[in-house]
């Protein structure tokens, strides 16, 4: 990886028909995050966070600009080759999980495993210490209809994480969740961001994540307006 | 892999998955079904035709026309020695036909009367009825719709005026000695049946007869002079060929019941798809390609097809198989020839392995495309379009 960088954006534009005219989400982004960060896209709704987010995770492509994730140039990458990069090298969190509501929580976290052909022995053993690791041991069986919000994202945590992929993306992750369950997430993932160096990179405009995170990248207006790095977060502790 | 998912899909869904299943499971039940009434309404004609009428052939006489009634006059003589063999072993019976005409209840109707041995249990019919009956000077059979149109009850009399063999008319008094239920409108309508020796005594053709019909079997016997051996293939020829000309029909019926049940598939299908948008994207998400989305959909079609099957056999094999042992109350009487067909009053469906098997394909290439062109709908969305759930059908 090219100096430790996950993440290099140049000249980001990003723009969206609306009737017949044309909506630009984000102008002139130019952003590099490395390995192991901990950063958060913060801004106000319509900001352009959630739109950068999507861009950096493939699911949706740049207007204009260069785009490099994980050493690989997503202008250049064909949907099948991003559809590999996300299921190898990343991992999804989503504000309303978006767990497969049939799969009990074990089957949900198992999913990438599968998605990567990993044999059914290794597979189990990952996955019990992906749902150690967010401590649901004890709902391995339960479907997401039988668990709390702060529970369900938790899954969702250990099926982004089951694989151990080189970056998470996660879009406003405790946006319905209480207090308590938002900062119990949130010291998950920063765990889990020592232990594995895992870069995590969230959108949000929740202060609570606020705390936690080594870097804030302010956005308004899909322009970016602050880059300040975190002294003393929570992250840290 | 793919496998995996779609079974854990599957089972997973429950309720959906099982609503949807039922649902095609359903339509290779109706489709089977009334396909094989068709089948069976039309095998059934010519069954009961066999049974009551044709039995293993006839010999007929080589003046003998049924379908010109003017040929009766001249089509009789003594059967040949070796057909008459065959009657005298009780493996063939023989039949005089000629016209007549009847007067019930001051009416005049023109009949065929046909002169038959009571004896025979060749075709299904009650002959013996005819029997013993000496005191009566014309014993008649009759079939219920033609009692019903001549208004005649049994004991009831009436004048029967024919044509003998020296060209001279004469006339009797006929009595109905017995009203016949039978499937075949042939023998019923326009018909009267006496015992044979009476025919042969009214027309004065001593020992002779139109045709013989013999038994199921039976090899054509050599010495048959001019008379004509007629099969099965050839007596049921014009009934064969009206189930040829029925085919169009055959199939326009089966491709409307296809139609309907496509549509039933359909929806079930699209709207289960649709509504898994969100897990679509989902699955996108975390690395998914659109051809594998596309191929888990169309899998799980596959597998719905499967289940089907199998529920089909599970839940409406026994209701299947008891249609076809006791037949299916058609709840009105064709038994007088209106439709043209010998319809029975219970229809017993016939399922045959090509149509089962042309159902089974039939439906399941259904259910493969329904399953594929919306996913594959799906599929080409963006990402994050699929996964905000943004699905238009």
């Amino acid at each position: 990886m090219e100096q430790n960088i996950v993440i290099k954006i140049k000249n980001l534009i990003k723009r969206f028909p609306v009737g017949g005219n044309f909506f630009t989400a984000l102008k002139d982004i130019d952003l590099t995050i490395n390995k192991s960060e901990f950063t958060g896209l913060v801004g106000p709704s319509g900001s352009g966070k959630t739109t950068l987010l999507n861009i950096i995770g493939g699911l949706d492509s740049p207007s204009k600009g260069k785009v490099s994730v994980l050493d690989q140039d997503l202008n250049d990458t064909s949907h099948r080759e991003r559809a590999r990069l996300r299921r190898e090298n990343m991992g999804f969190i989503f504000q309303s999980y978006n767990l497969l509501p049939v799969y009990t929580v074990f089957e949900n976290v198992e999913l990438p495993l599968i998605l990567n052909k990993i044999d059914s022995q290794e597979r189990g053993k990952k996955v019990t210490q992906a749902i150690e690791w967010v401590g649901l041991s004890d709902k391995t069986n339960s479907r997401p209809a039988m668990l709390s919000g702060g529970e369900c994202q938790r899954t969702a945590i250990a099926r982004a994480i089951v694989h151990q992929p080189a970056l998470v993306l996660a879009d406003e992750p405790t946006a319905n969740l209480d207090a308590e369950n938002s900062h119990h997430i949130m010291k998950i993932m920063v765990q889990l961001n020592q232990e594995l160096s895992t870069s995590f990179v969230f959108a949000t405009h929740d202060e609570k994540i606020m705390a936690y995170l080594r870097r804030i990248i302010h956005l308004n207006d899909g322009q970016i307006t602050k880059d300040e790095k975190i002294d003393n977060p929570k992250s840290s502790t | 892999m793919l496998f995996k998912i779609a079974i854990k899909n599957l089972l997973g869904a429950k309720l959906r998955t099982w609503l949807n299943v039922f649902v095609t499971s359903l339509s290779f039940f109706m489709i089977i079904l009334f396909s094989a009434m068709y089948d069976g309404m039309r095998e059934h004609a010519k069954q009961v035709t066999i049974n009551t009428e044709i039995a293993g052939g006839s010999y007929w006489h080589p003046k003998y026309d049924p379908l010109d009634p003017m040929t009766f006059e001249d089509a009789h003589s003594v059967p040949p020695i070796a057909i008459k063999g065959l009657v005298n072993q009780g493996k063939a019976f023989p039949v005089l036909v000629s016209q007549a005409s009847i007067y019930p209840n001051g009416r005049i109707m023109p009949v065929i009367m046909k002169g038959i041995i009571p004896e025979q249990n060749i075709v299904n019919m009650p002959t013996k009825m005819l029997a013993g009956h000496d005191k009566i000077a014309i014993p008649v059979l009759i079939g219920r719709s033609m009692a019903k149109d001549a208004k005649l009850e049994v004991g009831d009399t009436f004048t029967i005026r024919w044509l003998d063999a020296n060209r001279t008319y004469d006339a009797d008094e006929g009595t109905v000695v017995h009203i016949m239920d039978t499937e075949n409108f042939k023998l019923d309508m326009g018909h009267i049946w006496v015992p044979l020796h009476k025919a042969q005594e009214m027309l004065d053709m001593k020992k002779e007869a139109t045709y013989v019909t013999y038994t199921k079997g039976l090899p054509i016997v050599e010495n048959k002079g001019d008379w004509i051996p007629r099969d099965v293939t050839y007596l049921i020829r014009d009934m064969e060929a009206l189930i040829e000309a029925d085919e169009p029909n055959a199939a326009i019926f089966y491709i409307i019941l296809l139609c309907f049940a496509g549509m039933g598939i359909f929806n079930a299908q699209v709207l289960s798809i649709f509504r898994r948008g969100k897990e679509i994207g989902t699955l996108m998400a975390l690395g998914m390609t659109r051809a594998r989305v596309v191929g888990l959909f169309t899998l799980e079609g596959g597998l719905n097809a499967l289940l089907a099957a199998i529920m089909t056999v599970i839940l409406f094999g026994p209701l299947l198989w008891y249609f076809g042992a006791n037949g299916i109350w058609l709840g009105m009487d064709y038994s007088d020839g209106s439709m043209g067909l010998i319809v029975e009053k219970y229809l017993i469906p016939v399922y045959s392995v090509g149509l089962v098997v042309t159902t089974t394909i039939v439906v399941s290439i259904i259910v493969l495309i329904v399953s594929y062109l919306p996913s594959r709908r799906i599929a080409r969305m963006k990402p994050t379009d699929a996964l905000r759930g943004k699905v238009a059908v």
